[in-house]
């Protein structure tokens, strides 16, 4: 078991005519990339910006490194607004200074570290441009290097890749990576189910207010899935069939020249292990996956359960 | 504390840096004083070259009656023929030629010729002169005797003199009393209003540019409010510093200029700061002239309380400017765009400019009971007072006014700030003042 790096214990938050935050809980494990998802307008921003001590909330606590929440913590966190702007007419080199020096870097370690972040990422020649030369996914280059530049502890991330293309999309996931790998914690937000998959470890599905799943993402995974199975294999198809007959039902056949595709679904409990023998006395095995659900079919069933509860 | 100084720094550099400060600092007090100056500079300076009017006299009378100038000569001319003079003109190098006829004193006129339009000084030094010349003549024909003459001659300057409670007594002069008043009311009402709104653009830009979340998830919400409000001040503090030391300097820049260059060049410009109406004596005279028009200035200047107007106007400046701009700041952070602050800018705005009638009627009336009235009223003290300071405002009410004022802006900063907290984070929803409310009885 990691340690707790971070927790939301029981963290309400109402605003004038609705329930933002209705006592959700989470818990960030230390050295883990965090997913924090949930549809448009669920709260995960309300709860984002009580991590970050923007707004206070009315009951329930923050704690921090094992202790509750303080202002002084907010040097050890980086954050990246999903609404993120920079002063138009500003110098990039000198906005990024400003914003750094309100995280409590010097003036000199600050000009220090940009000049190498700038010249890993070769933007040297924007340093005395003003910010509205840059494009929009130039602006988001620059805003992730103030996020992470005074090596905070904790990253809270929010839509990080939204105007960036491919190539800077892998440049800055790959970054994250590095990261956590030499010890930050990182809370990611995203819609993207996909990078969900690619970076967490763990996840907290939020709707309406509440923490609706959480857990290991694998754990999670599994949790939901629907005990089906993919099968490659080259042989007769109508031997495979009856053979597995009784026990399951098979689906969607492929075929590409002589290797064959096909999804089984076991009727009622069938041991994997017998079905493997069943199929391997009949056909030659090409692979055999158990099929683990996507983080979007998840999201979705997760949502329209607590949406029309049955 | 630090965070704060650095915000303040921001707000500072990048206003007083901007291109528009800096030319607006420098160039509205050299432009004030240009519209004092110029005009008359200009309008004599082309006198330079050396004009010679020929002069028809067919009274025979008025030789020597017009003085020479410096570079304005008048030459008689004995049998003349006028129509032939007409025609050499331009081979005679004359700048006009001046007919005096002989009905002068039925017609009332003298005709002067020209192949250019003659500048008004060149009419008006021959008409005064002329004028001078005849009433004397007439006069005399009159059997006055001249030592009256010398002695009717009178010129009546008001001194308005001012006693105060121990008994003092003090010169001043009534005019420039209410002009400081009004200058100083005036550039309270600009000065609120130009830096107030600054705030609230300010405000605004960081709100629609989404900068304001980064940032307050590094300072507090009222750090970020209040440094910009600090910032702008002291850009605004800069600007009143310089264009005070600009003001001064150009005084005492003009007053080398014009003592030195004693030419008639310098009539106009004399004119034009005080009524000075013998037109041309000589040289010397004039030099003597601008050294009493500017110790005359300085006197008055004198007899005004210039510490403590200034320091008026800080306190009142700092006092007024902190209220207005602390609601120009949650005006700002309540809308997503300028064409929404309308609703909100009215009841800013009514104040203010209400401020400003009373400011000028204060400056006719500043011990009237409406003028005593809105001095003491936070929204309006600090334009109305300022243009009752001059006139010495008992101190019981400048203390009353200050303190009410400190007050206010405490509880408007404390209420701005609520608000501020909530709206910069708001997008897309349009606010009303049940909204505003609302934010405000927010608990943290």
């Amino acid at each position: 078991m990691m340690n707790e790096f971070l927790s939301a214990n029981s963290v309400v938050k109402q605003f004038a005519n609705h329930l933002a935050l209705d006592r959700v809980s989470i818990s960030v494990p230390e050295g883990s990339i965090f997913g924090l998802l949930g549809p448009n307008g669920a709260g995960k921003t309300t709860l984002i910006r009580i991590i970050n001590q923007i707004t206070a909330p009315d009951e329930g606590e923050i704690r921090f490194r094992g202790k509750k929440i303080t202002s002084e913590d907010v040097y050890h966190i980086g954050y990246l607004p999903e609404e993120r702007g920079l002063y138009k007419k500003m110098k990039v080199g000198e906005q990024a200074l400003y914003l750094v020096q309100l995280k409590g870097m010097s003036r000199v370690e600050g000009l220090k570290r940009l000049k190498y972040w700038f010249e890993k990422f070769e933007i040297q020649s924007w340093w005395d441009k003003k910010v509205e030369e840059l494009s929009k996914g130039m602006a988001q280059k620059v805003q992730f290097i103030i996020t992470v530049l005074h090596e905070p502890k904790l990253l809270i991330f929010d839509e990080p890749f939204t105007g960036f293309d491919p190539i800077n999309t892998n440049l800055v996931k790959n970054e994250i990576l590095r990261l956590r790998d030499i010890g930050a914690t990182i809370i990611f937000s995203t819609h993207i189910m996909a990078s969900v998959e690619e970076l967490c470890d763990h996840i907290a599905l939020i709707n309406h207010g509440k923490n609706i799943l959480s857990g290991n993402i694998d754990e999670v995974r599994s949790r939901y899935k629907p005990d089906t199975y993919e099968l490659r294999y080259k042989g007769d198809p109508e031997k495979l069939r009856q053979a597995l007959n009784s026990g399951v039902t098979l689906e969607e056949e492929l075929t590409r020249g002589d290797l064959r595709h096909v999804i089984i679904k076991p009727n009622h409990r069938y041991p994997v292990r017998d079905m493997i023998s069943v199929i391997n006395q009949n056909v030659d095995i090409v692979s055999f996956d158990e099929m683990l659900p996507g983080m979007n079919d998840i999201f979705i069933r997760a949502v329209e359960e607590t949406n029309h509860p049955k | 504390m630090n965070k704060v100084s650095l915000i303040i720094q921001r707000e500072y550099l990048t206003r007083v840096k901007k291109k528009s400060f800096i030319i607006m600092t420098i160039l509205t007090p050299v432009l004030l004083a240009a519209m004092i100056f110029v005009p008359g500079y200009l309008a004599t300076k082309e006198d330079n070259q050396e004009k010679i009017i020929a002069v028809v006299d067919n009274t025979h009378i008025t030789e020597g009656a017009i003085p020479q100038g410096t570079y304005l000569k008048f030459e008689y001319i004995d049998n003349p023929d006028v129509e032939k003079l007409k025609q050499n003109f331009e081979e005679s190098g004359y700048y006009a030629i001046l007919f005096i006829p002989e009905n002068i004193l039925v017609s009332n006129k003298v005709q002067l010729y020209s192949n250019q339009q003659t500048t008004m000084q060149v009419s008006e030094h021959i008409s005064s002169a002329l004028k001078n010349f005849f009433t004397q003549l007439k006069l005399k024909n009159e059997n006055v005797p001249l030592d009256i003459l010398e002695r009717i001659k009178t010129s009546i300057s008001v001194d308005t003199i001012q006693w105060t409670s121990t008994g003092e007594e003090k010169e001043g002069s009534a005019g420039l009393v209410a002009g400081i008043g009004y200058v100083s009311g005036f550039l309270m009402y600009m000065f609120i209003f130009m830096f107030g709104s600054q705030v609230m653009r300010g405000v605004m830009e960081e709100k629609t540019n989404r900068i304001v979340e980064v940032i307050v998830s590094s300072v507090r919400p009222f750090q970020l409010m209040m440094g910009k409000v600090v910032g702008i001040a002291l850009v605004g503090l800069t600007q009143f510093v310089i264009w005070i030391l600009l003001t001064f300097g150009i005084f005492f820049g003009a007053k080398g200029i014009l003592l030195k260059d004693n030419g008639q060049a310098m009539t106009s410009v004399t004119q034009s700061l005080m009524d000075a109406n013998n037109a041309g004596p000589v040289a010397a005279a004039k030099t003597g002239e601008y050294q009493k028009l500017f110790d005359d200035i300085a006197n008055k200047f004198g007899s005004v309380n210039f510490p403590l107007i200034i320091g008026c106007f800080l306190f009142f400046f700092i006092g007024g400017y902190l209220l207005y701009a602390s609601l120009f700041a949650a005006v700002g952070s309540a809308v997503d765009n300028e064409t929404d602050t309308q609703q909100f800018m009215l009841p800013i705005t009514i104040p203010i400019v209400l401020g400003l009638f009373v400011m000028i009627n204060a400056m006719q009336t500043p011990n009237s009971t409406i003028s005593v009235i809105f001095s003491l009223i936070p929204l309006t003290s600090p334009i109305v007072m300022m243009a009752r300071i001059p006139y010495d405002v008992p101190t019981w009410q400048i203390v009353t006014s200050g303190l009410i004022l400190i007050l206010t802006f405490l509880g408007t900063i404390w209420m701005a700030a609520k608000i501020y907290r909530t709206g910069i984070l708001m997008y897309g929803k349009k606010v009303n003042y049940a909204e505003l409310w609302k934010w405000i009885r927010y608990k943290n």
